[in-house]
């Protein structure tokens, strides 16, 4: 029978989830309630004796403190309306899946294949008695409609009964049908089976697998292994997954056809091997001994030096369209997934901290939503929850991280995740960022198992965001069944267990075995044998599924039997699916008959290289006519106001950023520990003061003028916060993450050639100045479709570059932070200023775009940064302060009232060109420029250091809390006491 | 190193700050040793063998029945392999011997539940609970903390106040009865509380992060012996843990370091 279990707090005791829930609806939704109480439900669908069923309810379900249950009957009717929400059949229930594992304890019985728990939370609202608003409340807000599903009960009602009917089992059978494709068809129905199947297959695409399956050789050898010559539906999913855009980056590895505004045309044989690893190939040579990459671009992340025993591992991936539909899941799953990234690089390495950085649209938008979209409050919060439970519960520290809007991104939100790792430079005296599949060796899935869940979300992220767009796309992630799966691959690792291991991301099994198995040109795989959530799938959903937490491992014959037993002992999954070999195929089997053989050739280099026009007409952009402002501290007030600039102090604190106590400089900083901090510092080993230093850039807003400059700013920004905070610029490394709009030409693209442009120029600036900075990309990642359409509306995000970069700190001892520390200590300010306000928040704020983007002199700029090393080295900087959004004078405020001490300063003494106006000298974006306090014993040796650069003296620091800003003729035209500034900074996102 | 002293850190099924808690527990002079759970069950390793059992912080099963729930519930029903008895066995015959307990944020969610705090008159009956912030929110946050210096606590002693972070969600502290929170007061078994800029007892956020009454931060069996705190003593070692450690002159070693040296030279000095 199914037990139904409620639990609910005694009376009297706060329910925090459910107050969280009062506020929020009133917030969210403008709905006044009187009260809203929370209960949990366990739906317990297993033999348990009656005496058994009270052991589990007043055991683990509940606690006696605080708690009461109540079994098979309601727990409370004290509601006006009652409203439970649960999963739908196959979502990822980890509570569900955390109770069954209790009773199992506690029975000492394991469950049979047929029983579970569901679990579910019930709303007892007072103050409602209005169903349809009951229903708003829960589709608006408790619930998403595409993972969950729910029953209102209004007070009198008896609430629904429970059985098997209502409880979300997946119901079905499992078979091995396979399905044959007949490819001789028309065009149409070509493009109809690609649509159909959510395949995202191109009509040239489709020709080129016809064509293939027509050649008599393959034909033959079909027929050899018990295949006819029509394609079967596992290779049909099985090559487009491996040819989806998500995978393939057919984008980034298209021929391109460039001309520019001046009629000069160029061919661009592939973005990505030009510029990306053509910058880092120029990089390397130039750094020739000094070269510190260890792997980059042939694996899960990248890999650089840290020491001469530990290397560091770095990877940041983009999870925006599970994030559009399900924000919380899709959030979990990206930070959960690029974990695997981390873990699943070389020979597998230990996460020591996470990055975020989403680019939302305003969570106070208010008006009409197109259809199929989420508020951006919603996204917002569910994204940062998603993060919240992926990073905490996973034990990584998050530590650097931003937030962008721009109204655009309610089209589709950009959710970046990165992780770093560490791991030893040599294991077992090889070098352990490398690895190699030996034929012969097992397939080993290990982690989770295999359900619905995800299926074609590698096809899904390479479409707009459509009508159709599948609900099997989304998935919750499961850090606890991930931890314990690591905490066994370190194991495993550490003894000589496996040869390679890669994680099981988008693709599925058909992604990780067919790229491990490149190594030894072929494999054998099992799909029978893979260990299922729950019966009902086919072989080509086994292959396909992005069900997450699993691994792929290859497993040498003589350490199998080790591997499975440390596996079973640790309470970790791990089964043996087949073997790789060295046929030159992939080779799937169901119940020992063929489902798919596909030559490994034709499945990795089939696919037809995309011709790519792209054509630069600058958009007619031009300055503004913007009056002096009158008064600039209210200008300087709404500046700190901006959703670009404002304090996310909200949402760091909801991130663990210390577990793991190595967190030597982190997000906040200052007297009251909450000015903004520039880029985190992080101590991997315990016992040795060398650091990581992590930064990031990221400017969408000076794409609509040009993306050359947009990334060249994004560069510049990510080297100048990792400088300022004590980031060695000579051992740094980048990581570029592309997400775009559709570049390709067609119907729905009208305006193709101008974004292909614009990803040519953002190219071009990513060569120039990563080869300029000697900075070398070690990863990367691209997201090409970020674009909604539905009927004729259609929103396409602003091209956006999150520009990451790692590095090391040799003493974490000489970092700084960006707080003013005393009074009387000197302010200068380095870098030139000039009139490069396009782009600008100031503009922003006004409601302009101007056509004076900030340019970037690498040159210039490296000397500076360089300077500055030399100067954290022996200690003459007492603070030092990126100036980026918002400009000289939101950088004041933010280092002032960060430290608790104001500021005198005179913009005469600015290093910028004759006669530019106040408003230009303080909230010009001008690239690499830091603001600096130094110690009066210090000053001549700082000026020293600088001399001959940019490096003005513009003021100094007072005891007075107040910013004082005057123009040279001694004008005062700002005084603000730090209070207001803060409050102002801090006010927009404070309750979020 | 003390000869002799042996620290346990139990990791495992979602304990996060194994390794740094180790750290804490080796730079107090301690052998420490990071087991993991499932190796405690093949009984490979015995507790026995052990002075000092540390449970670290972290998600314990994802804390999805409620912080520490399901983690409680292995320990207790959970057999070690090729004997009759279970892990909470162990660790009742652990305190039985007098030896040391101490349980950090989840670990202290995890001792509360499984009734060996308080533990009034060793009958290992939950009396009290962690719960749910008041804000409903997890939070990493730095606090300050006033020592109460007439508890028993064998950890704290000759410390009369701490900064540390706390980083949970279900941090507030709830008693069954207000018989229990007097007793626990009577009986100084309450060891820290938040305290506000002046050091005294509050119940306003943030210094108060979760709203736990008497701004109960950590309690002590009556012992003084098992001790559970929720904000983080092992974050906070060396100087440059601290958050504004590039502003204010701090000394080299982190208040946190000295909880673990005082329950070292404890074992040290009455169980060697």
């Amino acid at each position: 029978m199914i037990w139904k279990i409620v639990v609910g707090l005694k009376s009297g005791v706060t329910d925090a989830r459910g107050n969280r829930a009062l506020k929020d609806i009133r917030e969210h939704l403008g709905i006044a309630l009187r009260s809203v109480r929370t209960q949990d439900v366990y739906a317990v669908d297993a033999q348990l004796s009656a005496k058994e069923a009270e052991l589990v309810a007043h055991g683990p379900f509940s606690d006696p403190v605080i708690q009461d249950v109540a079994i098979n009957q309601p727990l409370s009717q004290d509601f006006d309306m009652l409203v439970e929400v649960g999963f739908r059949p196959g979502v990822t229930d980890n509570t569900g899946r955390t109770a069954k594992e209790a009773i199992q304890y506690l029975t000492g019985r394991p469950f049979g294949a047929e029983e579970g728990v569901y679990t579910s939370t019930q709303y007892l609202f007072k103050g409602l008695d209005d169903k349809a608003l009951a229903e708003k409340i829960v589709t608006d807000l408790l619930a998403n409609g595409l993972i969950q599903r729910w029953t209102i009960t209004s007070a009198g009602e008896t609430e629904p009964e429970i059985d098997a009917n209502t409880i979300p089992r997946v119901i079905g059978q499992t078979t091995g049908d396979v399905r044959m494709i007949d490819l001789q068809v028309s065009d149409a129905e070509l493009l109809q089976i690609s649509r159909d199947g959510m395949l995202a297959l191109t009509l040239e695409e489709m020709h080129t697998i016809r064509d293939h399956f027509t050649d008599s050789a393959v034909i033959a050898q079909r027929k050899a292994c018990g295949l006819g010559p029509m394609v079967t539906d596992v290779e049909l999913e099985a090559l487009a997954q491996t040819w989806s855009e998500h995978c393939k980056h057919k984008i980034f590895a298209a021929k391109v056809l460039y001309e520019d505004d001046k009629g000069e045309q160029l061919q661009i044989d592939s973005l990505f091997k030009t510029y990306i690893v053509g910058a880092t190939r120029e990089v390397r040579k130039n750094l020739g001994e000094k070269d510190f990459c260890l792997s980059v671009f042939k694996d899960n992340a990248g890999v650089i030096e840290f020491n001469n025993e530990w290397s560091l591992v770095f990877k940041v991936e983009t999870h925006n369209s599970p994030s559009a539909l399900d924000p919380y899941g899709g959030a979990l799953t990206g930070i959960v997934g690029v974990n695997r990234d981390g873990m699943g690089t070389g020979m597998g390495a230990r996460l020591i901290f996470n990055t975020d950085v989403f680019c939302f649209a305003s969570p106070f938008y208010d008006r009409e939503l197109p259809p199929r979209l989420l508020h951006p409050r919603r996204i917002f919060e569910g994204v940062v929850e998603g993060v919240e439970h992926g990073g905490n519960k996973s034990g990584v520290p998050t530590i650097n991280g931003s937030i962008q809007f721009d109204e655009r991104f309610a089209g589709k939100p950009l959710v970046y995740c990165g992780t770093a790792a560490i791991m030893p430079r040599l294991l077992h005296g090889k070098p352990c960022h490398e690895k190699k599949v030996h034929v012969g060796d097992h397939i080993v899935m290990t982690g989770g198992r295999i359900g619905k869940d995800g299926i074609h979300g590698a096809t899904f992220s390479s479409e707009e965001l459509h009508e159709g767009s599948p609900v099997t796309a989304v998935q919750i992630g499961d850090p606890i069944t991930q931890r314990k799966m690591f905490d066994f691959l370190l194991l495993a690792r550490d003894r000589g267990l496996y040869h390679s291991i890669t994680d099981n991301g988008a693709g599925g099994l058909s992604s990780s075995v067919g790229e491990m198995a490149e190594d030894t040109g072929g494999f054998e795989l099992h799909l029978d044998r893979a260990p299922l959530k729950y019966q009902g799938l086919r072989p080509w959903e086994i292959l396909i599924s992005e069900a997450q937490e699993r691994m792929t491992l290859a497993v040498p014959p003589d350490k199998l039997d080790e591997l499975i037993s440390l596996a079973r002992e640790m309470d970790v999954e791990a089964t043996d699916l087949g073997v790789f070999t060295a046929s030159g195929y992939f080779h799937c089997l169901y119940q020992g008959r063929t489902v798919c053989c596909l030559s490994m050739e034709f499945i990795h280099e089939g696919v037809p290289q995309m011709q790519l026009p792209a054509r630069w007409i600058p958009p007619s952009v031009r300055e503004p006519a913007i009056v002096e402002p009158t008064d600039y501290a209210q200008v300087l007030e709404q500046l700190l106001g901006r959703l670009n600039v404002c304090s996310k102090e909200s949402v760091v604190r909801r991130y663990d950023h210390e577990v793991q106590a190595g967190t030597v400089v982190k997000p906040l900083s200052g007297v009251c520990n909450d000015g903004p901090s520039d880029a985190a510092v992080f101590r991997p080993l315990l016992d040795s003061f060398e650091g990581v230093v992590v930064a990031h850039g990221i400017c969408p807003s000076y794409s609509d003028i040009d993306t050359y400059h947009m990334m060249a700013c994004a560069i510049d920004e990510g080297l100048r916060n990792y400088v300022a905070t004590g980031g060695n610029i000579d051992h740094v490394a980048g990581l570029d993450n592309f997400c775009w709009c559709d570049p390709v030409f067609s119907e729905k693209t009208p305006d193709g050639h101008y974004k292909a442009a614009q990803l040519v120029r953002a190219n071009q600036a990513l060569y120039d100045y990563c080869v300029a900075f000697g900075v070398p990309l070690i990863s990367g990642k691209d997201s090409m479709k970020n674009d909604y359409q539905i009927g004729d509306r259609k929103i396409s995000i602003p091209p956006t570059v999150l520009f990451s970069v790692i590095g090391k700190i040799d003493d974490v001892r000489t970092a700084v932070t960006m707080d003013v520390k005393k009074p009387g200590d000197l302010v200068y300010l380095l870098g030139r200023t000039e009139d490069e306000l396009g782009g600008s928040e100031y503009y922003a704020e006004a409601g302009h775009l101007g056509a004076n983007v900030p340019k970037v002199d690498a040159a210039t700029a490296l000397r500076r940064y360089q300077t500055v090393n030399r100067a954290q080295e022996v200690g003459l900087i007492a603070s030092c302060h990126d100036l980026s959004d918002g400009g000289l004078g939101v950088a004041l405020a933010e280092s002032a009232f960060a430290g608790g001490f104001g500021m005198n300063i005179d913009l005469a003494l600015i290093d910028a060109p004759m006669g530019l106006r106040s408003d230009r000298l303080l909230f010009s974006e001008s690239q690499s420029r830091l603001l600096v306090t130094v110690h009066p014993q210090h000053q001549a040796a700082f000026e020293e250091i600088f001399s001959g650069q940019n490096c003005s003296l513009i003021g100094e620091v007072v005891e007075n809390p107040e910013l004082i800003v005057c123009d040279g003729d001694d004008r005062m035209i700002i005084r603000v006491p730090l209070a207001r500034m803060k409050d102002a900074w801090q006010a927009p996102l404070r309750e979020m | 190193m003390i000869a002799n002293v042996r620290a346990m850190v139990i990791s495992g099924f979602g304990t996060n700050c194994e390794r740094e808690v180790a750290h804490a527990c080796r730079l107090a002079g301690a052998e420490t040793d990071i087991v993991h759970i499932s190796t405690l069950l093949t009984g490979r390793v015995r507790l026995d063998d052990y002075h000092f059992l540390n449970l670290a912080g972290g998600f314990l099963d994802g804390d999805d029945l409620g912080s520490a729930k399901a983690g409680a519930n292995r320990l207790t029903h959970a057999r070690v392999a090729g004997r009759q008895h279970s892990l909470a066995d162990d660790l009742r015959r652990f305190v039985a011997a007098g030896k040391l307990i101490m349980g950090v944020c989840n670990g202290f969610q995890l001792l509360v539940k499984m009734g060996l705090l308080p533990s009034f008159d060793s009958d290992f009956r939950q009396s009290c609970t962690l719960t749910f912030n008041d804000r409903g929110r997890f939070e990493d946050r730095w606090c300050n903390l006033q020592v109460n210096t007439a508890s028993p606590c064998v950890y704290t002693a000759g410390i009369t106040e701490m900064y540390l972070p706390v980083r949970h969600g279900e941090g507030k502290f709830v008693t069954d009865s207000p018989q229990t929170l007097a007793r626990l007061e009577k009986d100084h078994l309450v060891v820290a509380r938040y305290a506000d800029a002046s050091g005294q007892p509050t119940a306003d956020y943030p210094a108060n992060p979760n709203g736990s009454v008497a701004a109960i931060a950590g309690i002590c069996d009556p012992s003084g012996r098992i001790f559970g705190l929720m904000p983080h003593p092992e974050a906070y070692l060396h100087r440059t843990h601290h958050p504004r450690w590039t502003r204010e002159n701090l000394p080299e070693e982190g208040m946190g370091l000295q909880l673990y040296r005082n329950a070292v030279n404890f074992i040290a000095a009455d169980l060697l």
